[in-house]
């Protein structure tokens, strides 16, 4: 399953962080971050609850910038 | 700007105010000098903040950690104005950089503003109801004034109006909606009140479809970008290496090995200039914002792009193939003449329109056209279809005859031959030969300049693969100046003959094919870029292409080339440009030369110059 959530950062690099970030959460397949559109788009593993796995995505985001945002 | 820039924007002014002031003033070396501190926390207690918290989570290489490092590192050596110049520049810098981007960010969505707020609903009592465009069903009769965004795809049921689609083609040629037409969303009602019978959702219309397509393509990410997140990975925390080595090595070699005093302060200054150059900003905000607009700039001309990938792989196009039919030509058959005519033209024309009125044949409706006038049937007699041939009828009284040779040839009359391309319809009168209508398919009329402006932008080759007869193919191809011409071909035989030429040209070399997206779908995803053209309302071709043009004008392909080989030259220079400087100001730290203050001052001013040439490539109206 793929969902898109916006997102608030402030800057490209930043942005490249959170990709990272997001993509090292458990529960994760794939996901990327569009720092032009602000928008993060994340690829469930199969069995996994979003809304779980986006907790952690979050958390670990904040991890590696701590000025950053995901509306949820 | 927002709050948050603005308070910024207040901070870096009082800092400034305040460092001025205490420039001013007569500190002298003591201990008063302490009160730089006062606009150096102005300025940088949030970056101290997420320092501290970047600590926490074990963040060694965040641009803020480094950059508290840096300057308190300054300030420890007795350096306070350097210490808060940095803080000062840095924001600046980041307050630009945020600015610039918000601001390109809202140009090009408003670029993009085609997305219509609402639609018009006739209530029972006859009054107009607005409802959320979401909302309407299929079948919905809706109704759209002047001056209004039709919401959704549908046909005209009622009234008639000017269309401007220059929000979705780039075209400002108005074009004219009458009863029964269909119409598709985004377009602007001009002139009259149109009732709509809505054919498609909202989300499935074009105008849902189009800005769904542009705003997702900047995540399809080009090689040029992928370059850059991984250069900024590895170039953090290469500098911040390469500036621990710089302080400790020349002060340890300088003691042991040369018998000189270490001059820590000297290296350790250097080294913290090296942790100031270490943020790749610059570089990593600058390519996706170039290809943001490029992409923007590119669907205001009415070029759609579905990914900053395809717009590099464009950029080195080398070999241009084209479908002929629906491409290069209209796709209607016309009459482009009339020769060998014994009568006056009108009037063979009028005859072969009336003999011809009775049958349906794509022919006959060309005919029909061409004549322009309403056929009268009383003035036709003993209409004879022969199938395969042609018909006979008499006219007035007059025994015409039109149709093939082969009718001719029946009827003994001997024709003359016709050495052009298209089909043709010989006409004999009163038992003698009168002439013949040729009847092809017209080029579309920037055809040629079209194949010219290819050339003119460096296409090495181009080629057009039709399956109509190899004549009328040549003579085609010959009058647009096309380089290579395969006719008769099935479209698995276009497959075929597209993977020949990918094979043939060379390694970097990108292959493109054009088609007007009617079952050319397989060649359009088979080429390196396939571009789908005239694709307004067509699903297939949006899905199967990797560029769409919204209009089927083929001078449009010389200019999507255009304008990615101008996104792809600002995305070089800025990679060029930011990498140099940053090579240079890490060079010249080193040896001293450069300060804290020249490599933030060199740092923010490659930022600011590469965010403004990245927003060049917005315009693309003069390519």
């Amino acid at each position: 399953m793929k969902k898109t959530y916006k997102i608030e950062v402030d800057c490209a690099n930043c942005a490249n962080k959170m990709e990272e970030a997001a993509k090292k959460t458990a529960g994760v397949k794939d996901a990327g971050v569009n720092f032009m559109t602000l928008k993060m788009w994340v690829e469930f593993e199969d069995g996994t609850e979003p809304k779980v796995v986006m907790q952690d995505v979050l958390k670990n985001c904040k991890k590696v910038e701590d000025d950053c945002e995901i509306y949820l | 700007m927002n709050k948050k820039q603005k308070k910024v924007l207040y901070r870096i002014i009082a800092a400034a105010i305040c460092m001025v002031v205490l420039l001013l003033l007569p500190l002298g070396e003591g201990p008063l000098r302490l009160l730089f501190l006062i606009p150096y926390l102005i300025i940088g207690y949030d970056i101290l903040i997420k320092a501290g918290k970047g600590i926490l989570n074990r963040q060694v290489f965040d641009e803020n950690f480094l950059m508290a490092v840096a300057t308190l590192g300054a300030i420890l050596l007795g350096e306070y104005t350097e210490g808060v110049a940095v803080m000062l520049f840095y924001q600046i810098g980041e307050l630009f950089q945020s600015y610039a981007v918000g601001k390109s960010r809202r140009n090009i969505s408003q670029l993009m503003d085609i997305r219509p707020d609402y639609a018009n609903i006739e209530g029972e009592d006859g009054s107009l109801l607005q409802v959320d465009p979401d909302e309407v069903e299929i079948g919905t009769l809706i109704l759209v004034q002047p001056g209004e965004k039709i919401p959704i795809d549908g046909v005209v049921e009622e009234g008639k109006s000017t269309l401007n689609t220059s929000a979705l083609t780039g075209e400002s040629l108005p074009r004219d909606a009458v009863e029964g037409d269909e119409v598709i969303s985004g377009c602007i009602n001009l002139t009259g009140v149109l009732k709509i019978r809505t054919t498609r959702e909202f989300g499935e219309s074009t105008v849902s479809k189009i800005l769904d397509l542009v705003e997702n393509a900047s995540s399809r990410k080009s090689r040029s970008e992928n370059f850059i997140s991984k250069f900024a990975k590895y170039y953090t925390p290469a500098v911040c290496y390469g500036a621990v080595a710089l302080a400790i090595l020349p002060p340890l070699v300088r003691m042991l090995f040369l018998s000189l005093t270490p001059e820590w302060n000297v290296w350790v200054f250097r080294a913290l200039t090296f942790l100031v150059i270490s943020c790749p900003c610059a570089l990593v905000i600058s390519i996706p914002l170039s290809f943001f607009a490029g992409i923007g700039g590119a669907s205001k001309a009415g070029v759609l792009v579905k990914g900053s990938n395809y717009l590099e792989t464009l950029s080195q196009a080398k070999c241009v193939v084209f479908d002929k039919t629906g491409t290069m030509t209209q796709g209607v058959f016309e009459v482009s003449g009339i020769y060998h005519n014994t009568l006056e033209k009108e009037q063979l024309l009028e005859y072969a329109a009336l003999a011809e009125s009775y049958s349906t044949h794509p022919i006959s409706k060309s005919l029909q056209k061409a004549y322009g006038k309403s056929v009268d049937k009383s003035r036709i007699a003993d209409v004879e279809e022969i199938s395969g041939n042609g018909v006979t009828a008499l006219i007035d009284g007059r025994p015409v005859a039109a149709g093939n040779e082969k009718l001719m040839k029946r009827l003994g009359i001997t024709c003359a031959e016709c050495t052009e391309a298209g089909t043709v319809v010989h006409m004999a009168v009163d038992g003698s030969y009168a002439g013949y209508i040729l009847i092809s398919d017209l080029l579309k009329p920037h055809a040629k300049e079209a194949v010219a402006a290819l050339k003119q932008v460096g296409i090495k080759k181009t080629v057009m693969l039709t399956g109509d007869r190899k004549l009328a193919a040549e003579q085609v191809a010959a009058e647009l100046g096309i380089d290579q011409v395969y006719s008769e071909l099935l479209p698995a035989d276009k497959v075929s003959r597209v993977e020949e030429l990918l094979q043939e040209k060379g390694r970097k070399d990108q292959l493109v094919f054009v088609g007007d997206g009617i079952n050319d779908a397989p060649v359009l995803s088979r080429a390196d870029i396939g571009i789908a053209m005239g694709a307004l309302g067509s699903d297939a071709a949006i899905e199967a292409a990797d560029v769409v043009l919204m209009d089927d004008d083929p001078i449009k392909i010389a200019k999507a080339i255009r304008i990615a080989r101008k996104c792809i030259r600002i995305v070089y220079e800025n990679i060029y440009f930011a990498i140099g400087v940053k090579v240079i100001c890490l060079i010249l730290g080193a040896v001293g030369i450069a300060n804290m203050w020249v490599a933030i001052f060199a740092d923010v001013g490659v930022m600011v110059l590469a965010v403004v040439n990245a927003i060049r490539a917005l315009s693309v109206r003069k390519l």
